[in-house]
C-alpha cells in the first residue's frame, strides 16, 4: 500500500485502462502535450500518441458531445472538463445526449463516457471559478454523479467509471489534487453506488462529500475532544444515485442529522438527504435535522470575504452543539 | 446508375412521401402524438445521399425530421409507424416518438430534437470509425438554420482539425420554422461557411436525385478515402409547415408554387417517361402498391401492437446488472 496524491491517483487509474483496453482514450484542454492542468495525464501523451490522449480546441459543448458519439460505437472516452464552471457550456450535450440515449432508443443505444471535472472554491479564484455544480449534476436522471474524497476512492473509481455502461459524472475537487492518502497497489474498483462510514459515532451523524468529508472529520475530533459529543461521519461519495440505505441506517443509530454542503442550500445535497431522511427514518429522529451550507451569493475574491461564504469545521462544530444543547 | 435503380429510387421516393402524407393523417386522426416533422419536398436529399453511401454499413445520425433517414438506413417501415404510434413494438418500444428514431442494429444512431445537437455525435462517431481503423463513415443530416448553433462551428472545426470520416449534408430548405434564412444568417450560401474550417463543400440542386446522388458520390468519396471531412449543401424546400403546429403563413403562395413545380418525384418520373423507361400507367401501379402497403401492412400493424408496459417505465435509463456499478466483476471494493 503506497501513499501517493489524489492527482497521481487519477493519473494511475487512467494509465491502467489506458493499458487495458486500446479503445480507452482521454480527451480535453491541455491534457496532452502540456499534461493536464492537474496534471491527471502527466506523461500519457507520449506513452499513449495523439490519437488517444487529445488535445481539444476550447469547445466543452462540442468536445463532450465528440466524446458521447465516440462512446456510441464503443470508444471509453475520459472527457476532462478543466473546470466545472466550463461544464456549464457542455451540460447540452450531458443532458439532452450523453443520459438520454439509452432510455429514448429504448435500450439500444448508450453513451459509456466518463466526464471528470474540478470544482469547488480554491484560494481567491473570483466567481466564475468557484461554481459547486454538483446539484446541477445530481438532478439529471440517467447520470450517475460520484465525487471522491481520497485518492483511493478517485483511484478506484474512475476505474468503474470507466467500465460502467452508463455516463459518469466524476466530482473533484480544485483544493485536493495534492491531498496524499493510501492507495492498494493490486488494482482494484470502487462501487460507483453506496456510501461509506468515514468514522463510526453514535450521537449525531454528520453527513458529507468531497471536501466537506474532511471538514465533517475535523469537525468530529473537535467534538469528541472539547465537548464530549461522538459523532458519526458518513462520507456520500455517491451524489446520484444517493444511498437511502445507508442514510437511513447511520440515522436510525445516531438519530440525528447534520449535513455538510460545500454549495449554496437551495436544491442541493444537505436539501435532498433531508427529503431522504424524512421518507426514510423520520420517527427515529430525535431533533430536526440542520444543514451547513455556503452562503447564496456569487463567491467574492477578497479572501476574508470568500473564507466567509464557505463552511468550515467550526460552523459544523457549532451546528451540532446547538442540536445537542452543548 | 442504370434504369432499374432509377425506377428504384422513383418508387422508393414515393413511398416515403406516401408514408409521411399517412403520418399526417394519423396525426389528424391524434393516432400520433407530439412534435411531428414531415418530409415530403426534400425526398431527393436524403435519398439520393444514402444511394451513394452504404446504408446499414455507414453510421447515420439526423435531426427531429427523421423517419425517412431511418427507413432508408434499414429501419423496418412497421416499426417506424408503430413508433409514432406509441406501441411496443415500435423501434424504441414507444419511448422515443417521431423526433426520435432510432435503429442501432442498422446503424441509423437517431433522430435528435436539440438543433445542431448531432454535429459533434457524429464527429464523435467518426473518431471512432478512425480509432478502430473501419471503413465506414458517419453521414450527419441537418438543416440550414441549425448551421447557427455553437455546436456547428466547434464539431466542424475538429472533425477538420482531426480529418475525421464525416460527411454533413445540409438540407437547406430556406427556412428554420418560420424564420427566413436571410432574416436569420449572414451568409446565404451555407457551403461557404465551412471555409473557415478548411472543409471542402459544395452547394448543389437539391430536387433532382440524380443532381443529388452524382454529388454526394464525389462527397462519400472524399470521406472515405480518408481525406477529412465534407460539407455538401442540398438546395430544397418543404412542402408543409415546420411541424404539424405550424400555420405556414410566413410564406407565399407563388413561392410555394414555384417549389412544388420542381418536385422531386415529379422531375424523375417525367425523365423516365420521356426516356420510355416508365409509362404513367407502371407509376399509378406502383403508388396503388406503396398505398396498400401502406394501409394493410404498415399502418393495421401499428394500430394492432401493444401500448408498452407501465410497469416497464423505468426500464432503459441505466444498463441493467452492469457489474461495474457495484465494484466491479472482480471483486468489489478494498
Ligand atoms: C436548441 C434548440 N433551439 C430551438 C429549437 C426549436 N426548433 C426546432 S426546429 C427549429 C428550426 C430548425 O431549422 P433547420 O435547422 O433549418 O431545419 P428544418 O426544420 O428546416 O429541417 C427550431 C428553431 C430546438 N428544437 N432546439
Ligand atoms: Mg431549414
Amino acid at each position: 500500500m503506497a501513499e501517493i496524491r489524489f492527482w497521481e491517483a487519477i493519473r494511475r487509474a487512467h494509465d491502467e485502462e489506458m493499458a487495458n483496453d486500446p479503445l480507452v482514450i482521454a480527451m480535453g484542454e491541455d491534457i496532452g502535450v502540456a499534461g493536464g492542468t492537474y496534471k491527471a495525464t502527466q506523461g500519457l501523451y507520449d506513452k499513449y500518441g495523439p490519437e488517444r490522449i487529445i488535445d481539444t480546441p476550447i469547445s466543452e459543448n462540442g468536445y463532450t458531445g465528440l466524446g458521447i458519439g465516440a462512446s456510441f460505437l464503443g470508444v471509453r472516452p475520459i472527457i476532462e472538463i478543466m473546470s466545472v464552471n466550463f461544464a456549464w457550456l457542455a451540460l447540452d450535450q450531458i443532458a439532452n445526449s450523453a443520459v438520454k440515449v439509452r432510455y429514448m432508443s429504448g435500450g439500444q443505444l448508450t453513451a459509456p463516457v466518463v466526464i471528470r471535472s474540478p470544482g469547488g472554491t480554491a484560494h481567491q479564484l473570483g466567481a466564475q471559478h468557484s461554481a459547486r455544480m454538483e446539484k446541477v449534476f445530481m438532478g439529471i436522471a440517467g447520470l450517475r454523479v460520484v465525487t471522491p474524497s481520497n485518492p483511493r476512492q478517485a483511484y478506484g473509481m474512475l476505474k468503474s467509471a470507466v467500465r460502467c455502461n452508463d455516463p459518469v459524472f466524476i466530482y473533484e475537487h480544485e483544493l485536493m489534487y495534492n491531498m496524499k492518502g493510501e492507495v492498494p497497489d493490486a488494482e482494484f474498483f470502487h462501487p460507483l453506488v453506496g456510501s461509506e462510514v468515514a468514522r463510526e459515532g453514535k450521537d449525531v451523524t454528520l453527513f458529507g462529500y468531497n471536501i466537506s468529508v474532511h471538514w465533517c472529520l475535523e469537525a468530529a475530533k473537535l467534538l469528541a475532544d472539547k465537548h464530549g459529543i461522538n459523532c458519526e461521519v458518513v462520507d456520500l461519495y455517491c451524489l446520484s444515485p444517493l444511498d437511502r440505505a445507508g442514510i437511513k441506517k447511520s440515522v436510525s443509530k445516531t438519530h440525528r442529522a447534520v449535513i455538510v454542503e460545500e454549495a449554496e442550500p437551495a436544491v442541493g445535497v444537505g436539501a435532498e438527504v433531508m427529503a431522504i431522511i424524512n421518507e426514510e427514518c423520520f420517527f427515529e429522529l430525535d431533533a430536526a435535522p440542520k444543514r451547513v451550507s455556503a452562503v447564496n451569493i456569487p463567491i467574492p475574491y477578497n479572501h476574508a470575504l470568500e473564507k466567509a461564504t464557505i463552511p468550515h469545521a467550526k460552523d459544523v462544530v457549532k451546528a451540532v452543539r446547538a442540536m445537542m444543547g452543548k | 446508375m442504370n434504369n432499374t435503380d432509377k425506377k428504384r429510387l422513383l418508387r422508393d421516393m414515393l413511398f416515403s412521401r406516401r408514408f409521411e402524407e399517412h403520418c399526417y393523417v394519423g396525426y389528424v386522426e391524434r393516432k400520433i402524438g407530439g412534435f411531428l416533422h414531415l418530409y415530403p419536398g426534400q425526398e431527393a436529399c436524403a435519398h439520393g445521399v444514402m444511394a451513394a453511401a452504404k446504408p446499414g454499413f455507414d453510421y447515420v445520425i439526423t435531426g427531429y425530421r427523421d423517419h425517412v433517414h431511418a427507413m432508408l438506413s434499414g429501419a423496418d417501415p412497421k416499426a417506424v409507424m408503430a413508433e409514432l404510434y406509441g406501441k411496443e413494438t415500435g423501434t424504441c418500444k414507444g419511448r422515443g416518438g417521431s423526433m426520435h428514431i432510432f435503429d442501432v442494429e442498422h446503424r441509423f444512431m437517431g433522430g435528435y430534437a436539440l438543433v445542431g445537437g448531432p454535429f459533434p455525435l457524429a464527429a464523435g462517431m467518426a473518431k471512432a470509425i478512425k480509432l478502430k481503423g473501419g471503413e465506414e463513415i458517419a453521414i450527419c443530416f441537418l438543416g440550414d438554420a441549425a448551421n447557427n448553433q455553437g455546436s456547428f462551428h466547434e464539431a466542424l472545426n475538429m472533425a477538420s482539425v482531426w480529418k475525421l470520416p464525416v460527411l454533413y449534408v445540409c438540407e437547406n430548405n430556406l427556412y428554420g420554422i418560420g424564420t427566413r434564412i436571410d432574416r436569420s444568417t449572414a451568409v446565404l450560401d451555407q457551403y461557404k461557411r465551412v471555409a473557415g474550417y478548411n472543409i471542402p463543400s459544395e452547394q448543389v440542386d437539391g430536387q433532382d436525385i440524380e443532381i443529388v446522388y452524382k454529388a454526394a458520390q464525389k462527397a462519400v468519396d472524399h470521406v472515405r478515402s480518408g481525406k477529412g471531412p465534407y460539407f455538401l449543401e442540398l438546395m430544397t424546400y418543404r412542402y408543409r409547415g415546420h411541424s404539424m403546429s405550424d400555420s405556414n403563413t410566413y410564406r407565399s403562395k407563388d413561392e410555394e408554387k414555384e417549389w412544388i413545380e420542381r418536385d422531386p418525384i415529379n422531375i424523375l418520373r417525367e425523365r423516365l417517361i420521356k426516356a420510355k423507361v416508365l409509362t404513367m400507367a407502371e407509376f399509378k401501379a406502383m403508388d396503388k402498391e406503396i398505398l396498400d402497403e401502406i394501409d394493410n401492412q404498415i399502418v393495421p400493424f401499428a394500430e394492432q401492437s401493444p401500448e408498452p408496459d407501465v410497469a416497464e417505465l423505468e426500464k432503459y435509463l441505466f444498463a441493467e446488472n452492469d457489474p461495474w456499478v457495484t465494484g466491479g466483476a472482480q471483486g468489489g471494493a478494498s
